[in-house]
Formats: structure tokens, sequence, C-alpha cells
């Protein structure tokens, strides 16, 4: 029930040192490679064993030793080691909610198109109109197949005429720019240089109302110039970084990218002069709490390769009268003519039963099973169980009352307006 | 803090505290609160049910968690506390103290004998 991270014993010390020369990417097939030739004498079931025992053999960030330090409950997320919490996720979310928070969030892919074609290129990829981004503004928008499913939704950076800079999801990251890389190679028009910098970025961000007061301390960029969903290359302390005015919380705040080893520096002086302002570390639990309280997608649970973007709300970054062609736009549109039978729906408990992933939804007579919940917790901010269900579509009305079975009962809900939560209420 | 040497324990994380010879109280330890993070959701049997050993007995979530709780012995709820449902947020601050239900049984004290003592459960969360 209660898995523990194993200490970490004599045997992985010497992996350690590996793990380190192979910096950010430790790729197990390489590993067990390395492995076998230096330790013959470890089978394959051991490696396996070794490696679904010891956090060690997950991707690490720059700032693992900041997180430990920090007494961060470290966990798997998507291969990754990264904190789950800190103090607790009730603490962090509230002040994410009234001050300010601190996130790692360097697991997040990156990847650089530009040269010349960029601009038409990155067009042809995503589903948003990058061509009315003006050069230091970003958009989000989302990665389709040519079926229309979505096989990312990310954040597209201008950062020139001819540079775009990419942050996807980090478990998606290699899926991505494979995707990318078949599109790059069937593509016709002008070719831009394609790459995947992601072992050169580390990614902090910091989040909440207080977030403008605590970062300025530390750079010479005017920050209030920079406005929501737009940003500046500038230097925080000496190192050259990205600053965004971007975000997955609902609050202002801004996310840094940062070059992969100058994390730790960044983020120390980040506490260190946050502190007095309320800023703390904070850990993906919050985040997760934060963005499901917007209900901001999260891929995995509300996107997937077999999802349109029209099904799941995204029809605000789906361009389809957009000059350019884009990949997924001949399904989209089919889709859209044809009628869409999904919905995307908030839902708030009436009692006291928490939907979580995977939960079934069932209409009010309760006789037909009408989907699924893709996220679910307990509210910190507004103190009651809220939900995302995807739903057929004839039931989405806000007002709409449901069932949701919770183990072997059914709980009442009810489809109300989003964002759950809303600044005004606090 | 260290677990009460008073209490036995199970490898679920519940502990148990023996009331009488017939009646032993139920709650979980503080690894498990530290394990799960913020409890915001507590589901507990009507009195009257009968449980087995080892039988799922409620519910317990986290903000990001959904753990069952395990009967660490057979027998009857004849209490359970609702007070606790209603702000369940107090398991993470005196996870000891505040108990759950209590199970009725003629041979509670022999059950309850045979659970993990503290020392045992101690060495158990350290190597688990």
């Amino acid at each position: 029930m209660f898995n523990k991270n194993k200490e970490v014993t004599g045997l992985t010390t010497s992996l350690t040192h590996i793990v380190d020369d192979h910096e950010k990417f430790v790729n197990y097939n390489n590993l067990l490679a390395f492995f076998m030739k230096y330790h013959p004498i470890i089978s394959m079931a051991k490696f396996l064993t070794f490696r679904y025992s010891f956090p060690i053999m997950l991707k690490q960030t720059a700032l693992l030793a900041e997180h430990k330090k920090l007494g961060g409950k470290l966990v798997d997320f998507g291969g990754w080691e990264l904190p789950v919490q800190y103090s607790g996720v009730l603490a962090e979310h509230t002040a994410v909610r009234t001050a300010a928070g601190l996130f790692d969030v360097s697991h997040m892919g990156e990847i650089l198109v530009e040269g010349d074609g960029a601009l038409d290129f990155v067009n042809y990829l995503v589903t948003n109109d990058v061509s009315t981004l003006a050069v230091e503004q970003a958009q989000y928008s989302a990665l389709c197949n040519q079926n229309g499913g979505i096989v990312d939704d990310l954040v597209v950076y201008r950062l020139g005429e001819k540079k775009f800079f990419l942050v996807v999801n980090a478990s998606n990251t290699d899926k991505d720019f494979a995707h990318i890389q078949t599109i790059y190679s069937g593509y016709d028009g002008t070719k831009p240089k394609l790459s995947n910098v992601s072992p050169q970025y580390s990614q902090i961000a910091i989040q909440g109302p207080k977030s403008e007061l605590i970062l300025q301390k530390l750079t010479e960029t005017r920050l209030n110039e920079i406005k929501t969903y737009w940003c500046k290359e500038g230097k925080v302390l000496n190192i050259p970084t990205i600053i965004a005015r971007t975000g997955y919380t609902g609050e202002d705040g801004f996310e840094i990218y940062v070059p992969w080893h100058d994390a730790p520096t960044i983020w120390g002086a980040l506490l260190q002069t946050g502190s007095p302002d309320g800023l703390i570390p904070c850990g993906l639990g919050a985040r997760d709490t934060l963005r499901l309280e917007m209900k901001y997608s999260l891929y995995g649970h509300e996107l997937s390769d077999d999802t349109n973007p029209l099904e799941v709300g995204l029809g605000w970054v789906t361009k389809l009268n957009k000059k350019s062609d884009f990949v997924g736009k001949e399904a989209i549109l089919a889709l859209k003519n044809k009628g869409q039978t999904k919905s995307l729906v908030g839902v708030k408990s009436l009692g006291r039963g928490i939907p979580r992933q995977g939960y079934e939804v069932y209409s009010h007579d309760q006789k037909k099973r009408i989907g699924v919940i893709t996220s679910g917790t307990s509210s910190p901010s507004l103190k009651y169980p809220i939900g995302v269900a995807f739903i057929d579509k004839e039931f989405e009305a806000v007002g709409t009352k449901l069932f949701v079975k919770v183990r072997d009962d059914f709980h009442e809900f009810e489809i109300i307006k989003t964002p759950f939560y809303k600044k005004e209420q606090a | 803090m260290s677990y009460p040497s008073q209490f036995k324990y199970t490898k679920e994380h519940e502990w148990a505290e023996l009331l009488s010879d017939t009646q032993v109280r139920v709650g979980i330890t503080l690894h498990a609160q530290s394990s799960l993070g913020d409890i915001v959701y507590l589901d507990l049997p009507k009195v009257g049910r009968e449980l087995k050993a080892n039988e799922t007995f409620g519910v317990v979530e986290s903000i990001k968690a959904v753990s069952d709780l395990y009967s660490p012995l057979a027998g009857k709820v004849v209490q359970a506390n609702t007070d606790l449902t209603q702000d369940p947020g107090k398991i993470n601050l005196t996870p000891h103290t505040e108990w759950m239900i209590v199970i009725e049984a003629q041979d509670a004290k022999a059950q309850f004998n045979a659970l993990m003592g503290a020392d045992e459960y101690t060495a158990y969360v350290k190597n688990s």
C-alpha cells in the first residue's frame, strides 16, 4: 500500500557516478549495455530488479540534491525522480494562491525550430495559428496526429522572427520529437533546423501573486514589461535565461528556462530571496491540484493520442481557418462537420465522495454509463471534491446532475462552470 | 515521534489498542499518514458490521491517494468515530490518538497479542 523508496546501498554508490557521467538522460538500454560490459555477472533479471528497485535509476534533474536537502518526498514521475511534496500539498497549494511557490519543472522537454521556414513548419505542426505571434510572445497549442488525436499539448514561444521554442510534456518528449521528425521528413516546404534541446535546459517555475516582486530582486529585466503569455531573454543573477510570464497554476508567475547546470544557483537564490515573502518549494502534488482547480488539461488524463482537441475543449487553440494547413486538420474538420459526441466538463460533488481518474460516470437515472472521470481531487481552495469528466455531449449542460461510481457506491455530482476556482472567491 | 509500545501494528500500517479483553480500538500509524499526505476523506463502516481479519473496513483518502483500511482482527464493529469523518485532517496531526473504530471479539486479546509489537513495526517501516 505504501511504497517507500529503497535506501541506497553499497551497490548503487558506484552507479551514481555512471549516472552522473551520463548527464541528464539516462537511457536504460545504454546503461544496461554499459552494465553488462563492466559487470557481466549481473544478469538482465538482476538489472531489471535493480532498475525498478532503486530511484537512482530514474532520470534526474539538476535540482535533485536541492530537493533532498529540502526534505522533498521523491517519487517516480514519468521516469523522473521528482518531489511530489515538501511540506504538504495543502500548504504548498495555499502558498501559490496567496504568496508564491517554486517548482522544479526541468523534466519538461524543449524543442527548438529555427532558420528559414521555421514559422511555416511550426504552423504546419500545431493547431493554433503561430503566424499571429509577435517575437517574445507565447501561445498554448496542440500537436496532433493525422487522425486528429492529440500527440501532446505544448507552449510555443516565438523567440525570434525565425526562432521557435516548443515546450512539451516530459514523458512525451521522445514521442513528440519522433513525431516531429516524421512530419519533417515528409515536409515539402523549406526545412528549418530542428533540435531537441531538452538536455540543455532546466526549467524553474515561480508561481503566485508575489512572484514578480521576488524574481525582480534577482534580475534587471523589467518584469512589469512582460505581459501574460509573453517572454524575454534576460539574465537572472548573471545567468542567461528565458523569462516567460506563463504557468500552469492559474496564478500570475514566471517560467524561467535556464542552462541545465545553473538551476541550483537560481533555485537557491530565489528561495532565499523569496522566503520572507512566503515563497516555499512546491512539488508535483500541488502543481496537479492547482491546474485541476483551473480545469487545465493534463496529458494522460484529459488528453491522449485518441482524443480530438474539439472534444476536450481545445477548440480555442484549434484554428481551422488559419492560412496554413496543419497535421490533423482534415480529421478535426471531419469531426466538426459530423458533430462531436463527447465533451469535457467540470463536476462538483454534492456529497463527500472524491472523484478519481477512471471512475465511471452515470446519468442521473443511473441507467446509462455516460463517461469517465479524467482527473479529480478534493479542492484545497474550495474545500469540496471536484473532478473533470469526459462524457456524452448530450449531458454537458451546466446544472446537470449525474452520478459517479466511487468504489461500490453511486455519489451524486453536478456539472458546474469552470474554472472551478476564480480569483474573486479568495 | 515513536510508536507507542502498548499498541500493536499491522503490515498495512494500522495500529490497535487493547481497551479490554474483548475490545480493540483501531487507527492508522504515523508512517501511514505521512505516506498519504494531507488526509481529506475518511469512510468508516456502520456499527454492527462483522469483520474478518484483514478485511477492508473503510477508506482513507489524501489529496493524492486513496487507500483501503484493513481490520487487524476479526470481530464486530461496536463504535465508529464519526466525528473524525467530519474532520479527517486531524489524523495527520495526531495519528496515534485519532481512533477510527472499536472492534469487539471474545478472543480480542489473543488476536491482539498475535500482531506486531512496536519494535518489530518500527523495523518493518524502516525496511519497507
